[in-house]
């Protein structure tokens, strides 16, 4: 055994440096362990791809033409435990016989719910006060986009619109 | 038999000891009410995490049952209706003191020389009791909960480069959804709290290492080479314990303070729940909680060329300044001799006023619920005219126009308007639309634009 790590006397300096370089390194090792998978789990929603799929809001017939009405359908791919937070609402305009615009439900001032008033022929929205014309295009109030549209199409005699993320303006 | 036990416990833990140096150290002299708020802080934090261990037990947090569990909590659990309220008052609470904690440390510019860390550590705190506010008010998972998520993700959405990601991190997700609450959840009651507590053990601590700061004086400013020397001789000469000649008005003011929670909890009763999280049901009016009612109406009343800035950069700019204080930790603390400091706090806590004020009438949303013009308004119109003001309702101008009392104040009262236009005005102002105000060229037949017209030429 080395005389100098015997009872009473310090170990050699070369020795502390090693062994406290050693417990740090460690200790960075053992948070890493712990820390990464929760930061890399917390921040999944961020890597994470849904799918985009169509989804039926109705048939053809059930819309009157040039009339705009709100339809709900189902996110893409929805947890079990999701309950009713996995719907989602358009304003869905039926053009002609054929063609369908479906505008997002989201103000893009702050993504508040905007609301259709057919006399008026406007989009409110109630939180601060953002006007659409029925285009969508801006007419007044804070909100600095048109309102986006959903892409839709009819299959089958059915409406169906893509789902898409809430959009982030 | 207690006091052989008493002094067994003591000799193997050192924790009466403790204990008892820290109730019995000396404090400055005539502290006086005003430093009764932190500790009042930490006492609606205490009854915060009670009660919110109490709501744990019962509340489900999955996006799908979370509703129902809370109804459940609030109808049928016994106590449940009461401690809700205790938890929504306690978290009220909670935001004000620390405000006013906060706002009296600065004025007595207690985060000078040397407790800069006493500064830090507790702006923290406050940015970690606004979180706790924040996600708390969503775990309350009803619709305005589920749509103030989405107006928070479209904050952030503001901010650039990170702006998606960001949203992407609040939603848990592209949309709303099962993944969205349950991570609320776990931040409301693991992250943020666990965070609390050490920086509450730190923020103590340090309040016991420097002692609480003495009135400041006019005249007498801090400087780092003979305060600590100055402040001793202090305590030294007129020092009195902590315990109970100072406490004793943080046990009176923290009783109060849970007293008033008991009483609002049970006379006003908790928050009620709204419709329920479907993010498809669009007949909503989304609203914070009051203490985010100021900045509901910074974000519509902002001019729209600084909103993003504003966004962005209003919460960083108020870190900075949490920051940046300490570095001005010498020199005068009186009030008195820091007239801008004093400044500095009237105007934050007025523009919130205002704000809170402005958020509460909210006047720029447009009123859904405005009736059809009563006969009393109509009365003795002509035809043409009364088919105007039906049109005044149905056209949504009603919305935002106030007419005789109904109606909403988006825009400006129409009650006397054709007192200030003549109708060729009125008819460009409804085709063209104005400032704020939508063109109705493509909505309404030009007969409709006459008949509104009449309508409010009778208006004066």
């Amino acid at each position: 055994m080395d005389e100098s790590t015997a009872h009473g006397e310090p170990p050699p300096p070369d020795r502390r440096r090693f062994l406290s370089r050693l417990s740090i390194a460690l200790s960075a090792g053992v948070a890493a362990v712990m820390g990464l998978p929760v930061i890399g789990f917390l921040l999944s929603p961020l890597t994470r791809k849904s799918p985009r799929v169509w989804r039926p809001v109705g048939a053809v017939t059930r819309f009157g033409v040039g009339r705009t009405v709100a339809v709900a359908f189902e996110d893409a791919s929805p947890l079990p435990w999701a309950g009713v937070t996995a719907r989602t609402a358009a304003w869905l305009r039926r053009d002609d016989d054929t063609h369908f615009t479906a505008y997002t439900v989201h103000c893009t001032h702050l993504g508040c719910p905007v609301r259709w008033v057919a006399d008026a022929q406007l989009f409110l929205c109630p939180c601060h006060g953002g006007v659409y014309n029925a285009d969508g295009t801006v007419s007044a109030g804070p909100p600095p986009k048109a309102l986006p549209q959903y892409p839709v199409r009819v299959r089958d005699g059915q409406v169906e619109i893509l789902t898409s993320p809430i959009p982030i303006v | 038999m207690l006091k052989r036990f008493l002094a067994w416990l003591d000799d193997r833990s050192g924790l009466l000891t403790a204990g008892r140096h820290a109730l019995e150290h000396r404090v400055p002299p005539r502290t006086g009410w005003w430093y009764v708020f932190g500790s009042a802080t930490f006492i609606a934090f205490v009854l915060q995490v009670v009660t919110g261990i109490a709501l744990a037990t019962a509340y489900v947090p999955s996006s799908g049952q979370a509703y129902d569990s809370l109804r459940f909590i609030s109808e049928q659990a016994l106590l449940g209706r009461f401690l809700r309220g205790m938890h929504y008052f306690g978290a009220s609470a909670m935001v004000l003191l620390i405000g006013i904690h906060v706002s009296r440390t600065y004025l007595m510019a207690a985060y000078k020389f040397p407790r800069e860390l006493n500064w830090l550590s507790g702006a923290v705190l406050l940015l970690l009791t606004l979180a706790l506010a924040f996600t708390g008010q969503l775990l309350r998972w009803d619709q305005n909960a589920v749509w103030s998520v989405i107006v928070g993700a479209a904050q952030a959405g503001r901010m650039p480069v990170f702006g998606r990601d960001l949203a992407q991190f609040i939603l848990a997700g592209d949309t709303i959804g099962g993944a969205t609450l349950s991570r609320f959840f776990a931040f409301h009651v693991f992250f943020i709290p666990a965070l609390v507590f050490g920086l509450v053990g730190l923020h103590l601590a340090l309040v016991l290492k420097h002692g609480i700061s003495e009135r400041p004086r006019p005249g007498d400013p801090v400087d780092p080479d003979t305060y600590r020397d100055r402040y001793g001789e202090l305590l030294r000469r007129e020092g009195v314990p902590f315990w109970p000649d100072a406490a004793w008005r943080d046990v009176v003011f923290g009783a109060a303070t849970v007293a008033t929670v008991v009483l609002l909890a049970i006379v006003v009763g908790p928050p009620a729940l709204g419709r329920p999280p479907d993010p498809s049901i669009l007949e909503a009016y989304p609203r914070p909680d009051w203490y985010f009612l100021w900045y509901f109406a910074v974000l519509a009343m902002l001019p729209q060329n600084l909103e993003t800035v504003i966004i962005v950069l209003g919460p960083l700019l108020f870190g900075a300044f949490l920051l940046l204080v300490p570095l001005f930790n010498r020199g005068e603390r009186s009030v008195r001799r820091r007239p801008w400091a004093a400044g500095l706090v009237i105007f934050i806590w007025t523009t919130i006023g205002v704000f809170w004020f402005a958020g509460e009438r909210a006047d720029w949303s447009p009123d859904f619920s405005a009736p059809k013009l009563p006969a009393s308004v109509v009365a003795g119109l002509d035809s043409t005219a009364a088919t105007g003001a039906a049109l005044f309702h149905d056209k949504g101008c009603e919305f935002c126009h106030a007419m005789a009392g109904f109606g909403g104040k988006r825009g400006p009262d129409l009650s006397e308007v054709a007192s200030r236009m003549t109708r060729d005005q009125l008819v460009a102002r409804i085709t063209n639309g104005g400032p704020n105000m939508p063109a109705y060229a493509r909505s309404m037949s030009p007969a409709e634009v006459q008949a509104i017209v009449a309508f409010l030429a009778t208006r004066r």
